[in-house]
């Protein structure tokens, strides 16, 4: 357990100490104590080694000598406590390279590539609240449409980033797509939420596809938090409301379709629930909120909007999210 | 970050339990414990109270789901009660409201 010359540097300075050396400075004892600290001695330990010091330096009485035994024995539980925390710092060390490695193959698999599309600008950003993400979105072009989707999981870190690997596959396996009804693909991946996850598991999604051919924007929601419709022509804010029940709430759900047509200039934000689950001054931020934010960046190209907002929203809260927060914009 | 649980049980089959605090991803799993054993008395009634509860996250929605699914299975009757308007909003739009009232 014990190295000789670990004992003979404790007992040189030890002996300096105890007579009272000018020579010593405190800084060769805070070297030594960050030493032992450093090859991690337990407490235990060090008692020991001060008595064995002690011993070789100094005559001891019985009854010293027995008081130290004393010590030694108290000192033990210390020593099982020291060790203990010890392995878990490793546990805790090998667990946070563990969750790295997930991160990184998390945001691998949610690479947001925004496709560009002539007949919108397009613009997404998705932060976690911790290193993963419950939150999901694509955005592609389907034969010449544009489909987007956002999705929020139940919970958050890891539990509800292994959930949303699992819609990513079902959503890249989905036929896709006879003629791609949002209703129909909601109604297929509730089927799969609500075979695969943990009963306390669900998952909010709102799925919409454009037409550029007929300006048709149709869309279903899955009881996510909705998104807001701009009709440049109103210069108004309109709610994209859209009801239905959560992915994995019930077998054999019915989504409802709602369409609306789309004028240039119009604009489409989508949201996650994190973003209205903002607090300010323990207060929550309110739709209407978020909605000044919007207008205050909307003039700018879609990629800067979705910046803009989240970095508002983010001040709000101190730059510290609560929940994980995502958020789309699509100019036409 | 504290909730307090409080049970009341008329009879065996009868249990009210109340909530007061914050329900989110650190004290949902207290509330899925106390919970979950009582949906699962058959025939049972169940009323859950948020009248003191001043928040929810979706991990406590998540908790609710659970309750549901398990009671609609072993046939107790499991309701919700004293929902502040901004729980109400959450139970609506992610449509758990439809699914409470349906069991009614």
């Amino acid at each position: 357990m014990e190295d000789e010359p670990r004992l003979i540097s404790y007992q040189n300075l030890l002996m300096r100490y105890v007579s009272n050396d000018p020579g010593l400075v405190a800084k060769d004892n805070d070297e030594l104590s960050e030493t032992l600290h450093a090859q991690g001695i337990p407490p235990d330990d060090l008692v020991a080694m001060h008595i064995n010091a002690l011993k070789r330096t100094t005559h001891l009485d019985p009854k010293t000598l027995r008081a130290f035994e004393f010590l030694t024995r108290m000192m033990s539980g210390y020593g099982k406590e020291y060790r203990e925390h010890q392995a878990l710092k490793n546990r805790q060390k090998q667990l946070d390279t563990e969750i790295d490695v997930a991160a990184e193959v998390q945001k691998a698999l949610l690479v947001g590539c925004v496709p560009s599309c002539h007949f919108a600008d397009i613009g997404a950003v998705s932060e976690p609240a911790t290193k993963m993400s419950g939150d999901y979105y694509r955005i592609v072009n389907d034969r010449g449409r544009l489909a987007v989707t956002i999705a929020d999981i139940v919970g958050k870190g890891i539990p509800a980033a292994m959930c949303m690997s699992m819609i990513k596959y079902a959503m890249d396996s989905l036929p896709e797509n006879k003629q791609g009804a949002p209703s129909a693909i909601l109604a297929s991946l509730n089927r799969v939420v609500e075979r695969n996850v943990d009963p306390s598991m669900f998952v909010t999604m709102f799925y919409s596809v454009y037409d550029p051919v007929t300006h048709i924007f149709s869309n279903a929601s899955a009881g996510h938090e909705p998104g807001f419709y701009y009709s440049a022509r109103k210069d108004q804010f309109i709610d994209l409301e859209a009801r239905g029940l959560s992915l994995g709430l019930a077998a054999g759900t019915q989504y409802k379709e709602y369409s609306r047509k789309i004028e240039p200039g119009d604009m489409i934000f989508l949201l996650t629930d994190g973003v209205t689950e903002i607090r300010k001054d323990h207060e929550f931020i309110e739709r209407e909120q978020i909605v000044e934010i919007i207008r205050r960046f909307m003039d700018l190209p879609a990629a800067q909007i979705v910046k803009c907002v989240m970095n508002e929203l983010k001040k709000m809260q101190c730059c510290h999210l609560d929940d994980d927060c995502t958020f789309i914009a699509l100019k036409f | 970050m504290n909730i307090s649980i409080e049970r009341e049980e008329k009879d065996k089959k009868l249990n009210y339990v109340s909530v007061e605090g914050e329900i989110d991803v650190f004290t949902a799993p207290e509330l899925k414990k106390e919970l979950l054993p009582l949906t699962e008395i058959t025939g049972g009634t169940l009323t859950l109270n948020l009248n003191q509860t001043k928040y929810m996250d979706s991990t406590a929605l998540g908790v609710i789901v659970a309750a549901l699914k398990s009671a609609v299975k072993h046939n107790c009757h499991f309701t919700v009660t004293g929902m502040s308007p901004r729980i109400q909003r959450l139970f609506e739009i992610t449509g758990l409201m439809d699914i409470l009232k349906k069991k009614r």
